[in-house]
């Protein structure tokens, strides 16, 4: 068993989320920033289906009943066991009974912190996720909550040590369902603009704000499923960048999609960064249907 | 390497292949019959969700099918697949078949929604429908409504009417409220719907059920699925 003796801003428990149930109104979720929860993971020798601690500017501490090794991703900051600076993104063995600590990031937002065999309280509908939109699966994790770890699954990896990533200054996007929504001008603003990540973001979305992006229509578009890094335009043209726990279906145009590693990026962004949104072409060239005219290539 | 948004063949009308980044596609179809047609199509000669084709799961809208995709866009399974999504057929059975815009036909007995009709609207829709209280639940209770499809809370479905018991297209109330109760039964655009658990929601409510409609620990764990069929029974309490 760990201990989860502070907690931090919020500390949750993650996994792959609720993929296939969709139809019935239930979001993925899961881990926010995929690719540092899956490295994570991979430096302790779990498999990529186990279940983390996902944190929000740090400030959690941690103790383990039994020796057990961690391993800590997500922006750099100082990681220390009793005391002992040991850095991120390579595996450490925490003894029993000294903390864990995961300080504040001076950038990024989210760390992982996976243990070998992975952290096993009971799943819901097949996952260990907490799912902020949905309420579904571990409440966020308070002070004195005790966690079971499971058995390991895998061989331990040959110890690494790797770099954090790089702070995030633009996101990729590729055209989404509604492109056609924009005009020239309207696409212009959205992939021009340097956007602020507004106070009201969180594991459903990350809301920019900046000069409002002007759409062609204002009329209504039936509900229709939504992706983990849809880019959706409401009337007030400021973009919402859809999280892990988007709601399964939305109204609004979903003017773009981020590349999945964007997505990832997108998750580690604090209220206040400044970030650029900028275009790729689609897989083939860019053989995106977009009306005549539209700037297909516009930077 | 296989475009899908290339060579797309002539599909039936209305039917589009949309961009949805690097893994889903999103067919918009004609309307929500014409989804349901194309879903129809997906089970019977698609591959399954559960077994190894190229989708890993589908997300019904009001006129769209998003296709999750566990291998990339560019997999030339991909093509091949909304190709023949594109071209399937219409209308599946023709045969004595629902008209254009109702649901086709669901399988299996109607799902029956005991309502106590004293929701807090109830007089409202009324007034906007132009009849009293008791004719709105007569219409309620007298349409066979069908899941169009989910979202906005797990064990959510948006209702239409698939035989209509009468008119009763309303606007959703002006603000929403913070606090709608669990069960609550409501009425929005054509579509009806119960909330799942207590939340905000702009719905106009015309009454309350009982029934749970979402527990994770239930299996299935939704009462109400796409393409279910249901029907509402007045518990006749006072109104």
């Amino acid at each position: 068993m760990i201990t989860v003796v502070r907690p931090g801003p919020l500390a949750l428990l993650q996994d792959l989320g609720r993929p296939g149930l969709a139809a019935i109104g239930v979001p993925t979720s899961g881990a926010a920033d995929r690719g540092q929860a899956a490295l994570a993971h991979r430096l302790v020798g779990n498999r990529p289906d186990a279940a983390l601690l996902e944190t929000v500017l740090g400030g959690l501490e941690l103790r383990s009943d039994d020796p057990l090794w961690c391993a800590v991703t997500g922006p750099a900051t100082a990681v220390t066991v009793d005391g002992r600076p040991v850095g991120t993104h390579r595996r450490v063995l925490l003894p029993p009974d000294v903390p864990l600590v995961v300080a504040a990031p001076p950038r990024g937002l989210r760390h992982y912190v996976a243990v070998r065999g992975g952290l096993v309280p009971p799943p819901v509908l097949g996952s260990r996720s907490t799912d902020l939109l949905s309420g579904l699966g571990p409440a966020p994790l308070r002070a004195g909550d005790r966690l079971p770890v499971g058995d390991p699954t895998g061989p331990l990896p040959p110890a690494v040590r790797l770099p954090p990533p790089a702070a995030v200054g633009e996101l990729w996007l590729t055209t989404g369902p509604r492109r056609d929504w924009l005009d020239g001008t309207g696409w212009s603003a959205l992939v021009g603009t340097t956007w602020e990540v507004s106070a009201e973001s969180n594991r459903v979305g990350v809301r920019l704000t900046g000069p409002p992006v002007p759409r062609r229509t204002d009329a209504e578009l039936p509900s229709e499923g939504l992706v983990r890094g849809a880019v959706q335009l409401p009337p007030s043209g400021q973009p919402v960048l859809f999280g892990a726990d988007h709601p399964v279906t939305g109204g609004y145009p979903v003017v773009a999609v981020l590349t999945p590693t964007s997505a990832d990026a997108a998750a580690q962004l604090r209220p206040g960064d400044r970030v650029r949104l900028r275009f790729r072409p689609g897989p083939a060239g860019g053989a995106h249907p977009v009306e005549p005219g539209a700037p297909a290539t516009a930077r | 390497m296989t475009d899908p948004f290339r060579a797309v063949p002539a599909g039936v009308p209305g039917r589009r292949l949309l961009p949805c980044g690097d893994e889903a596609v999103l067919v918009e179809c004609a309307d929500l019959a014409d989804a349901r047609a194309v879903l129809a199509a997906l089970e019977r000669t698609g591959p399954a969700p559960a077994g190894g084709g190229p989708v890993a799961e589908v997300v019904p809208g009001a006129r769209t099918l998003l296709l999750r995709l566990r291998t990339g866009i560019d997999d030339p399974a991909v093509a091949a697949l909304t190709a023949r999504l594109l071209t399937a057929p219409a209308t599946p059975d023709d045969a004595g078949g629902p008209g254009r815009g109702a649901a086709p036909t669901a399988v299996g007995a109607p799902v029956e929604i005991p309502v106590r009709y004293d929701g807090e609207d109830l007089a409202a829709v009324a007034a906007l429908l132009g009849v009293d209280p008791a004719e709105v639940v007569r219409r309620h209770t007298g349409t066979v409504w069908t899941v169009a499809f989910g979202g906005f809370a797990p064990g959510f479905g948006y209702l239409v009417p698939q035989t209509s018991g009468g008119h009763l297209t309303v606007p959703r109330r002006d603000s929403p409220r913070t606090a709608v109760p669990a069960g609550a039964v409501g009425l929005a655009g054509s579509y009806s719907g119960v909330y799942p658990r207590s939340g905000p929601g702009g719905w106009q409510l015309i009454g309350r059920t009982d029934l749970v409609l979402f527990d994770p620990d239930a299996d299935p764990p939704a009462l109400l699925r796409p393409g279910a069929r249901v029907r509402f029974t007045d518990l006749g309490a006072a109104r």
